[in-house]
């Protein structure tokens, strides 16, 4: 871990891994809600970080921190969120070309593997999801679709996303799913938020 | 009855409604927001009687004109412009009471970008996640001003400001932004960084409420492979392909892949929010001690 100062009252801390930021973001949370972690506004996981904002003292955290004992990622501390899909994208057939199976292997995969929102971006309510192996890791497409609706299901390096509403994208699109991923009248707003574990529950006969 | 709103006349180029924004939700990839010039609107606010968290309207370089269906407190701080009430000449950067039925006509920034309009009781839209903010990135809030749009007002708490004038500093004519280096300023060359610090840039016209885009040279990299994406802070200074920096304001997406030479001191966000396209820009970085 190694914390990077970031203006005047933030810190980035890079992680060797995407497992050890999502460890050290679950042990921030748990620090938090038990009342011993210096006041903050922001916790942001992100691939291979978390940053902190808001801190009074970055520099005298940053020491703190090194001294800090982070258990491995501890076992989800929330349900899993089961996300029916049906997997009907129109990248479905590309996909399963490049991982050299069938598109009904794709599905099987998928549903099959068990993932975590490692962070959020790109806009509110979009997790990017961790639990594929890395062999199946698709690039993003050459050109992205200048409107992709919501719900779209997508694959990006070895990350999967669902679009929250309509936008563009270049995520290679595997499935369709009805679920509302952001409803900013509800309450979280966010359907999935960092560290919530996701299971996609193939719709339908296949 | 009464009826406490505001009715649009003229929503100008681009005026939204303000407020501190919504902290606290960075993580499921919702932007800060609020108020660019966040000294003009606390002090607007203070003008009218209104608590600092009161919601605002921002407007851009060509103001706006509402209708007040109600007595009202108002006053404009921010850009300098002229202001008018049923077209009378009235006083900028002070409370000025206003009748049921007058029009409140903001007029051009003669200096800056963004003024600010402050209603006693401040303006009443919904709030969403906690905030009544227009968030241009993510659509969140309400939106940009339409003509003949009705915003409804809050009641009035405090009593006016006893100031008659506030003295305010007018927008530079350099926007000189003072840049903590780090946390990703070992990914440029040291002419880079030297670059940074002796290269002339302008404000470009590209710049929004989301990122202040500046034209100059290009600060080359020393690192070319991907950074995989990580949080942003308000004032970031990233760095896009094209080696020209981009400064995240208010609306700034929450996570992103270019790496970030250095982060401008918050104190002086509120002169980018004020600098027009063309002004030219100076980084004075800062070294942060590791």
């Amino acid at each position: 871990m190694r914390p990077l100062p970031v203006g005047e009252d933030a810190l980035l801390v890079e992680c060797a891994s995407g497992e050890e930021a999502g460890a050290l973001h679950a042990e921030l949370l748990r620090r938090r809600s038990e009342g011993t972690l210096p006041g903050v506004t922001e916790i942001v996981p992100a691939a291979r970080t978390v940053l902190l904002c808001g801190l009074a003292e970055p520099r005298r955290f940053a020491t703190l921190l090194a001294q800090w004992d982070i258990p491995p990622m501890p076992p989800a501390m929330r349900e899993t969120v089961e996300i029916p899909v049906r997997y009907d994208g129109p990248d479905l057939a590309e996909v399963a070309a490049m991982w050299g199976v069938t598109a009904g292997e794709v599905a099987r995969i998928h549903s099959q593997a068990r993932f975590r929102v490692a962070f959020c971006g790109f806009a509110p309510g979009f997790g990017y999801l961790t639990g594929l192996p890395e062999r199946y890791a698709v690039p993003r497409m050459a050109t992205p679709r200048t409107a992709v609706p919501a719900g779209s299901v997508g694959l990006a390096g070895a990350y999967t996303g669902i679009y929250p509403r309509s936008s563009p994208g270049g995520w290679q699109l595997i499935g369709t799913t009805d679920a509302v991923l952001w409803d900013p009248t509800r309450e979280p707003a966010a359907l999935l938020a960092p560290g919530t574990p996701v299971r996609f529950v193939a719709d339908g006969a296949l | 009855m009464t009826d406490r709103a505001l009715v649009v006349v003229r929503a100008g180029a681009l005026t939204t409604v303000q407020d501190l924004g919504r902290p606290g939700h960075a993580h499921v990839g919702v932007p800060g927001s609020g108020a660019l010039d966040r000294p003009a609107s606390a002090l607007a606010n203070r003008l009218v009687g209104n608590g600092i968290e009161a919601a605002v309207l921002e407007t851009t370089l060509n103001g706006c004109a509402v209708r007040a269906r109600c007595a009202v407190t108002v006053a404009v701080t921010g850009a300098p412009c002229a202001v008018t009430v049923d077209g009378r000449p009235a006083a900028w950067g002070a409370p000025v009471t206003v009748t049921a039925g007058a029009v409140v006509e903001v007029g051009h920034a003669v200096r800056g970008v963004r003024s600010y309009v402050a209603f006693s009781g401040g303006v009443a839209v919904d709030p969403v996640l906690g905030s009544r903010s227009t968030d241009l990135l993510s659509g969140l809030g309400p939106a940009p001003l339409a003509d003949a749009a009705v915003l409804p007002l809050g009641e009035a708490a405090g009593a006016p400001g006893r100031v008659d004038v506030a003295p305010a500093p007018g927008p530079a004519d350099e926007l000189v932004l003072h840049v903590l280096l780090g946390p990703r300023d070992d990914w440029f060359t040291k002419a880079a960084l030297r670059m940074l610090a002796v290269g002339s840039y302008r404000v470009a016209s590209a710049s929004n409420r989301i990122g202040l885009r500046t034209d100059g040279p290009a600060l080359e990299r020393a690192r070319h492979d991907e950074l995989p994406s990580e949080g942003m802070v308000l004032g970031a200074v990233q760095v896009p392909p094209d080696g020209r920096p981009v400064v995240f304001l208010a609306d700034h997406p929450t996570t992103g892949g270019y790496p970030v030479v250095g982060v401008v001191r918050g104190r002086d966000l509120a002169g980018a929010a004020q600098a027009a396209p063309g002004t030219p820009v100076r980084f004075v970085p800062v070294p942060v001690r590791r």
